[in-house]
C-alpha cells in the first residue's frame, strides 16, 4: 500500500459517508445506517492496518502526507501519526464504529444524525493525524459545532442547556489555545525567519524561558477545558447526561482526549520548560479531578452522571501521567486516554441500551436487571471492573504506569507537599472507584428480579456489536498489554529526550 | 514437569473461555470441562511437587520460566514468569488438588442450580487467579493475580445475587479487599522505587543490603496490609463472615482453604523484606495473635455453622500470620497446608449438612450423627484436627507454631514475648477446641428436631469428604519431629530449623485441646451448666461478641455519617459553587445585556446622531496629527 | 470674490441645515429631505474641490453625478417606504418608528 493515502482516507471516509447519506431518502432507513456503518468500517479498518504496520523501529512520524495549502502563511494539510496519536486514531475508530451501531435504533431524523456524526468524527480524526497546528485547530472546530447540534437536537435531560455550555466551554478552550498558537507562530516567525505550523519544525525553535511559561500557561487553560481539568470540568457531566448515545461514546470516548493530546504535543512537546513550570499545578487540580470527581460519581443519582463523574475522575490520571513527565507516566497517560475511552465508550452504549428501553436513568428506579438483561449486566460489570483498574482489563496497566511513573517523581510542591502524597491519594481514587462502581453495579443489576421490568429485552444482534468489541479490546490490550505500549514507548522517546534537555526553573510552587 | 509449569495456571482459564463461550447451555460437559482442566493441573502440581523433591531446588535457588509481558525501555520490565521452588510447588499442590476436590463435590452440591456451568466457570477462574498468584515470579505478577483473587471471589459471594445479603457481602468483600489492595499496591511501588525490580529473586538479594531500615519497615508494613484483608486479619477481617453468603463449595475452596491464605502465602513469599524489618515483623506477629484470639472469641457464640467456621478461619489465619511474624515460615506454611485439607473438609461437611437440612442455624439441627454417617464421622475428624488432637494434622501444625512462639523471645530479643504468645496461642487452642466441639455437640448429637427429614449426601459429594478426611489425618505426618521434619526440611528460608521434640508443648496443648472438649460436653452435651443462663449471666459480653465488637456498625456508620456526608458535601459545591460561577459568568453577561438595551431607542434619529457625532470626533482626532494641534 | 472658502462655508451651512433636518424633524418625509440637503451640500464640495483644485480633472464631477443618482434612487425608495409605512399605520412621524425597540 505504498502511496496510498491512509491519513487521508481515514478522514474522509466519514465525509464521504456523510455526503452520500446526505443523498439517500430520509425513509431508507436502514441504507442510512448502513452507509454510516461501512464509511466508519473503512475508517476502522485502516486504522488497524495504520497501527499494525506502523514501524516501531523507524519511529517518529509515519505515513505522512502532504498538500500546500495557504504557501503564504506556511499553512500545510500535512497528515503524520507516530506513537501517541496512532493509538488514538485507533481508538477513535473503534469508538465510532461501535457508536454507530450503538445508535442503530435511533428513529428520529435519522438522516441528519449520521450527517452531523461523520463529520464530528472526521473532525476528530483530524485532529489527531495532523501535523500543522492550524489544522489541528481547524480540525478541533469541526468536531465541535456538530456536538451542539447533535445534543442540542436529539439530546435528553435539559439538552439545550448541556448544549450550549458545551459549546461555549470548548470555545473558550480553544480560544484559549488559539492565542497560543498564534503567539507561537509569531514567535516561530520571528526566529525562523518564515512562518510555519508544522509542529516538528516548531519544535526546533528555541523559545526564551519567558515565552514558554506565557504559551504553556495558554495551553493549559486550552487544552485543560477539554480535558478537563478541575475546575473547568462542569461542561463535561452536563454535556455526557444530556447527549445521545453515540455522541457520549464519541464525546466521553474521544472528544475529551483531545484535551489530553492537544496538552501533550502543543504543550509538552513544545514547551517543555513551560511545563516544567506549571506541572505542579496540573498535578494538584488533577488530585482534585480524580478524588473529588469520585466522591461526587458516588452520590449520583443518575446513572449517565455517575459516568461522567467517573470520566472526570479517570481523565485526571491523565493529567497526573503528563504532570509527572516522565517515561511511565507519560506512556500511562496515553495508554489512560486509549483504555478509559475504550471503557467508557462500552459504559455509554450499554446505559443508551438501557435507557432507551427503560426511558429512566435514575438508579434508584433499577435493581435485579440482570435478570432479564444479563448481556447488559456482565458488560457493565466489566466496564466497572475495568474502571477500578482490574488486572487483565486495559485500564489497570495503564493506571499501574501513571501511579508508578508518578511515584518516581522527588518534587517538593509548596515547600512541604512531596509529590508522592499526591500519588498516593491518587492511588486512594481507586479505593473509591470502586466503592462507586460496585454500588451502581449492585443497585442497577443485582437484588430480586423486578417484575415492573419485565418488558425489557437483553441485548442482541447488532446491539451487542459494541458490547463484544469494546470488551475484547480492553480484554486483548489488558492481558497483552505490550501490543499497545510498545507502540506508545516509540511515540513517548522523543518528547522524553526533550523534557530531560529542557533546563529545570523551579515549578510555580 | 517443570518446564509445563506455567500450564497450571492457564488450563482452568482455557476452561473458564470454553464455558463462557460454548458450553454454557450443557451443564455436565461444563462440569467435566473444568474438572478435566482441574486434573491436568493438578497432574502437573504433582509432577513438579515431585520433581522439587527429587532434585536440589531450594527457596535460595529457584527455577524461573519468563517471557517478556510489559516494557518501558529504561524504566520498567515486567516478565510473565513462572517461580518455582519448594514453596510454590507445596501450594500448587495444595490449591490444585483442593479445588480437584471441590469441583468434585460441586456436582452434587449444586445439581439444579440454573447457574451452574456458571459456577464451574467462576471456580475455574478462581483456581486460574490463584494458582497465578501463587506460581509468579515478581510483586506485580502477583499483585494482579491477588486483585483477579478478589475479583473470582466477589463473582463467587455474590453468585445468589438475586439476594440482597450475598450481594452486599460481595460488595463488601471486594471493597475491603481493595482496602488492602491499596496498602500493598504502594508496598510494591516502593519497593520499585528503591531497588528497581519487582522480581523475588533479584529483591531477595537486593534487599538485605539495604541499609535503612526504617523506610523498610514502612515498605513492608504497607506490604502487609494487602495480607490483612485478604487473610482476613483484625481490622480488615470484616468480610469474611459475610463472604458465607456464597455457595458453600465456595466457602470451602476460597474462604477457607486457598484465596485467605495467599496473604499468609504472600508473607511467606515475601519474607525477606519482612526479616529486614524486624519491628514490621513484630507488628505482623501481634496482628496475627491478636486476630487469632478475637475470632476465635466471637467464634464461641454464634449460631450459623458457617460462620462458627469462618471466624475458626480467621483465628486459624491469625495463626499462621503469627507464625510468620515469629519468623518462621516454615510452621506457618505447614499449618496452611495442613489447615487448607481440614478446613476444606469441614466447610464440605458443613455443606452436606445445609444440604440436607436447608438451615444453618446449629440449634435448628440435632442428631445428624444417626442419619448422616459418613458426613458425620468425616465432620468429627476435621474438627479433632482442627481442634489439635493428637495425631491428627492438626496437632502436628499447631504445635509447630506453639514452639515457635515460645521462642519469640529470642528473636526479637525481648524475653517476655515467649510466654505471651505461647498464652495466646494456647488460649486460642482451648477455645478452638470448644467451639467446634460445641457446634458438634449440638448439630450432630443433640436432640433431633422434629419434621427434620435429613438423609445422607450423593456419593459425589461424600467422596471428597473421605479423601479429605484422609489428608485431614496424615497430611500432619509430613512435617513430625518424628519423621525427620521433612516439612521443615524442605520449605524454609536461609536454613532449615528442625525443631527436636519438644513433650511439653504436646502434652500442654493436648490438655488444653482437650479441656476445651470437655468444656463443650459439659455444656452442651452433658447440658450439666445451662447454656442459657451463661448467656444471661455474662450478657454483656455475651452480646458484645455475637455482634462481633460492632466492627460492622463501626464501619457502616464510617461510611454513612462520614464519607457519605463528604461525598454528598462535593456534590453540593460541586453543583452550587464551581457550576454556579460558571453559570454565574453566563447570567451575568445575560444581566448586562439585560440592561445594555435600553440603550437602543428604536428612534433612528438619535442612531443618526450618535454615528454623526462619532464621525465628527473620528475625524477630528484624525485631523489633529495634520493640523498640529488647534 | 468668490473662492473655495466661501464654496465650503455655504456647504457646511447647508449640511447643518440638512443634518437638523434629519435628526431633529418629526415627518419623515422632512427627514428625507434634510438627507438631500446633506447630500448635496457634499455634491457642492465635491464640485468646489474640483474647480479650484483639480481644474484639470473631472473627479469631482463624477462622483457628484454618482451622488445625484445615488440620492434619487434613495430618494425613491425612501419614499416608498414612507407611503408604505404610512398606509399601515396612518402616521409618517419618526418618532412612532421605533418598532426596531427591544
Amino acid at each position: 500500500m505504498d502511496g496510498f493515502p491512509i491519513l487521508l482516507s481515514i478522514v474522509l471516509a466519514p465525509i464521504i459517508g456523510a455526503l452520500i447519506i446526505i443523498l439517500i431518502p430520509e425513509k431508507d432507513e436502514m441504507v442510512i445506517k448502513i452507509t454510516a456503518a461501512l464509511a466508519t468500517f473503512v475508517s476502522l479498518v485502516l486504522s488497524l492496518y495504520a497501527f499494525i504496520t506502523y514501524d516501531k523501529s523507524v519511529g517518529g512520524l509515519q505515513f505522512l502526507q502532504d498538500f500546500i495549502w495557504v504557501e503564504r502563511f506556511g499553512i500545510n494539510l500535512s497528515f503524520g501519526v507516530d506513537g501517541i496519536s496512532l493509538p488514538l486514531v485507533l481508538l477513535t475508530a473503534i469508538v465510532i464504529f461501535t457508536g454507530v451501531f450503538a445508535s442503530w435504533d435511533m428513529k428520529n431524523r435519522s438522516k441528519e444524525f449520521f450527517v452531523f456524526l461523520l463529520v464530528l468524527v472526521a473532525g476528530v480524526f483530524g485532529v489527531f493525524v495532523s501535523r500543522d497546528l492550524f489544522w489541528f485547530y481547524l480540525f478541533f472546530e469541526v468536531a465541535v459545532i456538530p456536538m451542539y447540534v447533535l445534543i442540542g437536537v436529539w439530546g435528553s435531560t435539559r439538552k439545550e442547556y448541556a448544549a450550549m455550555k458545551l459549546t461555549i466551554y470548548l470555545l473558550v478552550g480553544s480560544a484559549f489555545a488559539l492565542i497560543g498558537i498564534i503567539a507561537l507562530y509569531l514567535y516561530a516567525k520571528g526566529q525562523l525567519g518564515y512562518g510555519t505550523f508544522d509542529i516538528a519544525t516548531l519544535s526546533t525553535v528555541n523559545f526564551d524561558i519567558a515565552f514558554q511559561k506565557f504559551a504553556f500557561f495558554l495551553m493549559m487553560i486550552g487544552f485543560g477545558f477539554l480535558v478537563p481539568m478541575w475546575p473547568l470540568h462542569t461542561w463535561s457531566p452536563d454535556g455526557h447526561v444530556a447527549a445521545p448515545t453515540a455522541v457520549s461514546m464519541l464525546h466521553a470516548g474521544v472528544l475529551m482526549k483531545l484535551g489530553g493530546y492537544g496538552l501533550i504535543r502543543a504543550g509538552v512537546f513544545l514547551f517543555p520548560i513551560g511545563a516544567k513550570f506549571w506541572a505542579p499545578l496540573i498535578a494538584v487540580l488533577c488530585i482534585v479531578n480524580v478524588v473529588y470527581g469520585a466522591m461526587v460519581a458516588m452520590v449520583q443519582k443518575d446513572l449517565k452522571f455517575v459516568i461522567g463523574y467517573s470520566s472526570v475522575s479517570h481523565m485526571g490520571y491523565v493529567l497526573l501521567g503528563i504532570a509527572s513527565m516522565n517515561y511511565l507516566s507519560l506512556d500511562g497517560a496515553v495508554a489512560q486516554m486509549f483504555a478509559h475511552g475504550i471503557m467508557t465508550a462500552l459504559f455509554f452504549a450499554l446505559v443508551g441500551n438501557v435507557y432507551h428501553k427503560a426511558h429512566t436513568r435514575e438508579i434508584a428506579a433499577f435493581g435485579g436487571l440482570a435478570h432479564q438483561m444479563p448481556r447488559v449486566a456482565a458488560g457493565f460489570l466489566i466496564g466497572g471492573l475495568a474502571s477500578l483498574g482490574l488486572p487483565g482489563l486495559n485500564n489497570f496497566v495503564a493506571e499501574a504506569l501513571i501511579f508508578l511513573g508518578s511515584w518516581r517523581v522527588e518534587k517538593i510542591l509548596f515547600g512541604f507537599l512531596h509529590f508522592r502524597v499526591l500519588s498516593i491519594l491518587a492511588i486512594f481514587g481507586v479505593v473509591v472507584t470502586a466503592i462507586y462502581v460496585l454500588r451502581v453495579v449492585q443497585k442497577v443489576f443485582f437484588g430480586p428480579r423486578n417484575p415492573k421490568w419485565d418488558h425489557l429485552t437483553d441485548a442482541k444482534g447488532v446491539e451487542m456489536v459494541p458490547i463484544v468489541i469494546l470488551v475484547g479490546v480492553l480484554l486483548l490490550f489488558g492481558i497483552f498489554p505490550s501490543l499497545l505500549i510498545d507502540t506508545i514507548n516509540v511515540g513517548i522517546e522523543p518528547l522524553v529526550a526533550k523534557i530531560a534537555a529542557a533546563v529545570e526553573i523551579g515549578g510555580i510552587f | 514437569m517443570i518446564q509445563f509449569a506455567w500450564l497450571i495456571p492457564v488450563l482452568p482459564i482455557i476452561a473458564f473461555a470454553v464455558i463462557v463461550f460454548l458450553t454454557r447451555r450443557m451443564q455436565m460437559v461444563s462440569a467435566l470441562t473444568a474438572i478435566v482442566a482441574m486434573a491436568g493441573s493438578l497432574i502437573i502440581a504433582i509432577g513438579v511437587l515431585v520433581q522439587v523433591f527429587s532434585t536440589n531446588i531450594t527457596i535460595a535457588e529457584p527455577v524461573e520460566l519468563v517471557v517478556r509481558w510489559l516494557e518501558v525501555p529504561g524504566s520498567l520490565l515486567i516478565e510473565a514468569g513462572v517461580l518455582i521452588d519448594p514453596l510454590s510447588s507445596v501450594m500448587l499442590f495444595v490449591v490444585t488438588s483442593i479445588a480437584f476436590l471441590i469441583m468434585i463435590y460441586s456436582i452434587g452440591y449444586m445439581k439444579g442450580d440454573p447457574g451452574f456451568s456458571v459456577f464451574f466457570a467462576y471456580l475455574s477462574l478462581f483456581s486460574t487467579s490463584m494458582l497465578g498468584l501463587v506460581i509468579s515470579n515478581n510483586y506485580f505478577l502477583t499483585f494482579m493475580f491477588w486483585e483477579l483473587v478478589g475479583l473470582s471471589s466477589y463473582l463467587l459471594i455474590g453468585f445468589y445475587w438475586n439476594k440482597d445479603s450475598a450481594s452486599d457481602a460481595s460488595k463488601k468483600a471486594f471493597i475491603t479487599n481493595r482496602v488492602g489492595d491499596f496498602g500493598f499496591m504502594l508496598g510494591m511501588f516502593f519497593l520499585f522505587l528503591l531497588f528497581g525490580t519487582f522480581n523475588f529473586q533479584e529483591l531477595s538479594v537486593a534487599i538485605p543490603a539495604f541499609a535503612n531500615k526504617t523506610l523498610l519497615t514502612i515498605v513492608a508494613l504497607l506490604v502487609f496490609v494487602g495480607p490483612i484483608a485478604k487473610s482476613a486479619q483484625f481490622p480488615l477481617h470484616v468480610w469474611l463472615p459475610d463472604a458465607m453468603e456464597g455457595p458453600t463449595p465456595v466457602s470451602a475452596l476460597i474462604h477457607a482453604a486457598t484465596m485467605v491464605a495467599a496473604g499468609v502465602y504472600l508473607l511467606a513469599r515475601g519474607f525477606v523484606l519482612f526479616e529486614s524489618a524486624k519491628t514490621a515483623l513484630l507488628i505482623i506477629a501481634i496482628i496475627g495473635g491478636f486476630s487469632a484470639v478475637f475470632a476465635a472469641t466471637i467464634g464461641l457464640v454464634q449460631r450459623d455453622i458457617k460462620r462458627i467456621l469462618a471466624f475458626s478461619t480467621m483465628s486459624q489465619l491469625g495463626y499462621m500470620v503469627m507464625a510468620i511474624g515469629l519468623g518462621s515460615i516454615t510452621a506457618g506454611m505447614f499449618h496452611l497446608t495442613t489447615h487448607a485439607f481440614f478446613k476444606a473438609l469441614l466447610f464440605l461437611g458443613a455443606g452436606s449438612v445445609i444440604h440436607a437440612v436447608h438451615t444453618q442455624d446449629i440449634f435448628e439441627m440435632g442428631g445428624l450423627a444417626k442419619k448422616m454417617k459418613t458426613t458425620t464421622w468425616t465432620f468429627l475428624i476435621g474438627s479433632l484436627s482442627l481442634a489439635g488432637i493428637f495425631p491428627l494434622a492438626g496437632f502436628w501444625s499447631k504445635d509447630e507454631i506453639l514452639v515457635t512462639a515460645l521462642n519469640a523471645g529470642e528473636i526479637f530479643g525481648v524475653p517476655f514475648l515467649g510466654p505471651l504468645f505461647l498464652t495466646l496461642g494456647l488460649l486460642v487452642a482451648f477455645m478452638t477446641a470448644f467451639y467446634m466441639f460445641r457446634l458438634i455437640f449440638v448439630a450432630f448429637f443433640g436432640s433431633e428436631q422434629a419434621g427434620q427429614e435429613a438423609h445422607e449426601s450423593p456419593i459425589s459429594m461424600t467422596f471428597p469428604l473421605v479423601i479429605l478426611a484422609v489428608f485431614a489425618i496424615f497430611a500432619g505426618f509430613i512435617g513430625t519431629p518424628f519423621t525427620d521434619n521433612g516439612f521443615a526440611a524442605w520449605v524454609y528460608y536461609g536454613h532449615p530449623h528442625l525443631p527436636e521434640p519438644n513433650y511439653f508443648i504436646m502434652i500442654f496443648s493436648t490438655i488444653v485441646a482437650f479441656a476445651g472438649i470437655l468444656f463443650a460436653w459439659i455444656i452442651y452435651g452433658k447440658k450439666a451448666i445451662s447454656a442459657e443462663k451463661l448467656a444471661v449471666r455474662f450478657s454483656a459480653i455475651h452480646t458484645l461478641l455475637y455482634n462481633k465488637y460492632y466492627i460492622d456498625e463501626a464501619y457502616q456508620w464510617f461510611f454513612d455519617k462520614v464519607f457519605l456526608r463528604i461525598a454528598d458535601g462535593c456534590r453540593w459545591f460541586d453543583r452550587t459553587i464551581v457550576d454556579g460561577i460558571a453559570d454565574g459568568f453566563g447570567d451575568g453577561l445575560r444581566e448586562m445585556g439585560a440592561r445594555l438595551r435600553f440603550i437602543q431607542t428604536g428612534n433612528l434619529q438619535n442612531y443618526a446622531l450618535v454615528i454623526f457625532a462619532a464621525v465628527v470626533i473620528i475625524a477630528l482626532w484624525l485631523a489633529v496629527p495634520v493640523l498640529g494641534g488647534i | 470674490m468668490v473662492g473655495l472658502n466661501e464654496y465650503l462655508i455655504f456647504a457646511a451651512i447647508l449640511f447643518c441645515i440638512g443634518l437638523y433636518g434629519a435628526v431633529a424633524k418629526k415627518n419623515a418625509v422632512a427627514v428625507l429631505m434634510g438627507i438631500e440637503l446633506m447630500l448635496n451640500s457634499v455634491n457642492i464640495n465635491l464640485i468646489a474641490f474640483n474647480r479650484f483644485l483639480t481644474p484639470s480633472e473631472v473627479t469631482g464631477q463624477v462622483f457628484a453625478i454618482i451622488v445625484v443618482v445615488v440620492a434619487a434612487a434613495e430618494v425613491a425608495v425612501g419614499l416608498a417606504l414612507i407611503l408604505n409605512i404610512y398606509r399601515q399605520r396612518l402616521t409618517t412621524d419618526v418618532n412612532d418608528l421605533d418598532w426596531l425597540k427591544w
